[in-house]
């Protein structure tokens, strides 16, 4: 059945994104809350924590081009970034930003760069499996609803 | 439910109909329809909580600013029974929130962050805060957020009946808490009525929890006039709750009210006074109130002593604070570490000022104060002092603002430890009162020499301890913040040694968490007094601020400080570098309990030996940075002040960022 079928993709989509670790248990917390009367629950927490966290990384990306760096701006950015994405449960996207902080904090520019560029990376590739994996779910319910 | 007490409490079942009455839980369903308030600025996350609140069946209400968050409180202020707030927001620092919810209202408020450090939730902890949430926040631990509530209430009950039941003269300083006093265990609670309820609290159990509720009152000008009328008909000395409530004749209105109204008043009275110029202007106002008042401040006076390393401080006032506000519900207010305590300064401070004190000889002006602090840790302290300083400076000379000295500025200027507290981890402000002792007696703006120094002020001013503005923190509790005097602005001081303060002036420093923690630094007047005695010579004694006047004034401390009384530690600090006569600030600690009087006393003891030795000499030295944490003001017993405060002595940073304003007491006749 062409909705079986999707509901099986969503189903191993959402496997692996656990299998690979993008995705940690704080995510199925949020399915739990989930309820009859917002379905969609999930998918608007990450709608807003992308367009959000897209603002947040650019404003970053530029605040490394200025000189001087103003670190402060960039650490109390990434401190916003490591609690949303905590929250959400976006477990690789959370250890770069981890691990770009500790980097910074030690006043290590360069490096800071680096894992900038890293967290860029790993956040793309995040936002480019969740979204999919949301539109599909969209779908499967809407489908859903219609029978 | 205060079977602990051993008092005759007010039954359950009266506390049930408050409860009931207070609030619009409804007991049976409780935790169910617990009202929170969640305040973040990160959209996603608010989002989160809301729904995992909801979840747990509270009744949210999500707010994504700071400020919008205090007027939605402040406009319906018993609209919420808790509130739980993100640290880091860019409209307003979250522990600055802390404060003002503590102050203002009252309510129990849990931090939360992504930032797990130790630092952060220490300032957690200082402010005043009843729990702090890494995020990701669990719902689970959601669910039981309801118990601060209940303890919150359960605190006030206790609180409302010792203050009802213990006469005023001997408010009951917890005789427990003698023992941990000194210990870590209240976090600089220096409150003996904050200690108490923790105490009393952690072994009552929570029966009837629900009904523990009571009402919240709202100090309108009107009513509070008629509370300043009654006081100043009473004596401030003599006023207790009760007579007061008597006076006042206000229907519906509890003594337990009035008693952390009182406490309040005290404080800010004490702020008033403490930069008087004149110590006999101190002693008439203030110092009475110290006792209540102090209670959050003597980390304050710590840390403005010095003593205190910043963080230390902020941690006790937190602790301190945060005990008495659970009380009073003051957190203390979270004074921005930044603006309350310039640690930086300060830290030179207190580094020199805790090296000379410690080569000095460990002054042992605080005999009796069981210096366990060691000499790193003093050094520590006197980090936080100065921070504290820093911020309480403020409290002491607001220069700019408060006409009056602050010689409780100084005092508090003093607590540099406090202004660590302040700053760092604002610290918890003492419930209601002014438990922003910590905070930067700086904050008034003043230069306060003080806030780094252990309250010498390099430029002593005697005049005006602009505890109100300065303090911010101290007594402003609910004046800090914009000028908005928290029904309890006391406009109406009307202490004779305040010069008619402004409050509000004060208050609405802009740090108004700093005054908030710089209640405690109420410096006894008594105290000043003494200082007088002082011989000026070059205080280098700055960190003299420790004296614990309390021997001294032990007597009317006593009186007064029976409960959360902070221990105000006195310094006489001189200021300035070769400055003869330096603001002696005395901070008092105002020992929660009669511990705090023993502190005093050796306090005052050690005060006149310092004087003698003069070898705090300000140093700009940075003071160490004394892991604030370090001194913990939990542990902050008060030997752990007194050392700071010592050592803030020699660290009394010279000229350099002094800050101090210790507006309050210049010492010219310090007796030696």
């Amino acid at each position: 059945m062409e909705s079986k079928h999707v509901h099986q993709q969503i189903a191993a989509m959402r496997q692996s994104f656990f299998d690979e670790e993008v995705l940690d248990e704080k995510f199925s917390q949020l399915e739990q809350l989930e309820g009859k009367d917002n379905p969609n629950f999930v998918e608007e927490v990450f709608t807003m924590y992308f367009r959000d966290s897209t603002a947040f990384l650019e404003t970053i990306e530029q605040a490394m081009k200025t000189i001087p760096i103003d670190s402060i701006k960039v650490d109390n950015i990434l401190h916003q970034l490591k609690g949303s994405s905590a929250s959400v449960g976006a477990n690789k996207v959370l250890k770069e930003v981890n691990k770009t902080r500790q980097v910074l904090g030690k006043g290590n520019l360069e490096g800071t760069k680096a894992g900038i560029l890293e967290l860029r990376k790993e956040y793309d590739s995040f936002k480019a499996k969740l979204e999919p994996y949301f539109q599909k779910l969209k779908q499967a319910n809407s489908v859903a609803q219609e029978k | 439910m205060n079977s602990s007490s051993g008092k005759s409490y007010m039954s359950t079942a009266s506390s049930s109909v408050i409860w009931k009455a207070g609030g619009d839980v409804v007991a049976d369903q409780f935790p169910a329809g617990l009202r929170v308030l969640v305040v973040d600025d990160d959209p996603t996350c608010l989002m989160i909580l809301e729904k995992m609140l909801k979840a747990c069946q509270y009744n949210v209400t999500k707010c994504n600013r700071a400020e919008t968050a205090l007027s939605m409180l402040r406009e319906n202020r018993n609209g919420f029974d808790i509130v739980i707030s993100d640290v880091h927001m860019p409209d307003m620092d979250g522990f600055k929130l802390l404060e003002h919810i503590g102050l203002e209202m009252d309510l129990p408020v849990i931090m939360m962050s992504a930032d797990d450090g130790k630092n952060v939730v220490m300032k957690g902890v200082t402010h005043g805060a009843c729990d702090y949430l890494i995020k990701p926040v669990r719902i689970e631990a959601l669910k039981n957020i309801w118990q601060h509530v209940v303890r919150k209430r359960k605190n006030e009950w206790k609180d409302f009946e010792q203050s009802g039941s213990v006469e005023e003269g001997d408010r009951q300083p917890k005789q427990s808490e003698d023992a941990d006093y000194s210990s870590s265990a209240n976090e600089g609670n220096w409150k003996s009525s904050k200690r108490r309820k923790d105490d009393e609290d952690e072994n009552d159990e929570r029966d009837d929890t629900s009904t523990l509720k009571k009402p919240r009152v709202v100090w309108s000008v009107e009513l509070h006039q008629q509370f300043v009328a009654a006081v100043n008909q009473l004596g401030i000395e003599k006023a207790v709750p009760k007579k007061i409530l008597e006076l006042m004749n206000v229907p519906g209105l509890a003594r337990e009210n009035v008693a952390s109204h009182l406490q309040k008043y005290r404080l800010y009275l004490r702020r008033l006074s403490g930069v008087s110029q004149h110590p006999s202007n101190l002693n008439n106002s203030f110092m009475n109130p110290q006792d209540a008042t102090f209670g959050p401040l003597d980390l304050q006076a710590l840390a403005a002593t010095g003593q205190l390393p910043a963080q230390s401080l902020a941690t006790l006032q937190a602790a301190g604070l945060g005990r008495s506000t659970a009380k009073s519900g003051i957190p203390m207010p979270l004074v921005d570490q930044r603006n309350i305590f310039s640690f930086e300064n300060p830290k030179l401070r207190f580094g020199e000022a805790q090296q000379h004190v410690n080569n000095n000889k460990q002054m042992n002006l605080l005999h009796g104060i069981p210096t366990t602090m060691e000499p790193k840790q003093l050094a520590g302290l006197h980090h936080t002092a100065q921070s504290m300083g820093n911020m309480n400076m403020p409290v002491l000379s607001h220069g700019s603002q408060s006409s009056q000295n602050n010689p409780l500025l100084m005092q508090m200027a003093q607590p540099q430890a406090r202004g660590q507290m302040l700053n760092d981890s604002t610290v918890g402000l003492a419930p209601r009162l002014l438990s922003p002792m910590g905070q930067p007696m700086l904050s008034n703006g003043m230069a306060t020499n003080v806030s780094t120094r252990n309250g010498v002020p390099e430029n002593i001013r005697a005049p005006s301890y602009n505890p109100v503005s300065q303090t911010s923190s101290m007594l402003n509790f609910p004046m800090n913040h914009t000028s908005e005097l928290p029904g309890n602005s006391f406009p109406l001081v009307s202490t004779p040694g305040i010069s008619s303060l402004a409050p509000k002036v004060a208050f609405q420093e802009d740090v108004n968490s700093e005054i908030k923690g710089s209640v405690g630094f109420m410096p006894s007047y008594d105290i000043f007094n003494e200082l007088t005695q002082h011989k000026p010579q070059n205080w280098e004694l700055q960190n003299v601020g420790m004296m614990f006047n309390t021997s001294q004034h032990s007597n009317s401390l006593r009186g007064n400080l029976d409960h959360t009384q902070s221990v105000l530690v006195q310094q006489g600090f001189s200021t300035g570098q070769n400055r003869n006569s330096t603001v002696i600030s005395k901070a008092m600690f105002s020992a929660g309990d009669s511990t705090g009087h023993v502190n005093a006393q050796n306090g005052n003891q050690h005060l006149n030996s310092l004087f003698v030795d003069n070898t705090v000499r300000v140093k700009s030295e940075r003071v160490a940075d004394a892991a604030p944490a370090n001194l913990y003001p939990d542990h902050f017993g008060r030997e752990d002040l007194m050392s700071a405060l010592l050592k803030q002595q020699d660290v009394i940073a010279p000229a350099e960022n002094n800050d101090f304003d210790f507006d309050g007491y210049s010492i010219d006749n310090i007796p030696v």
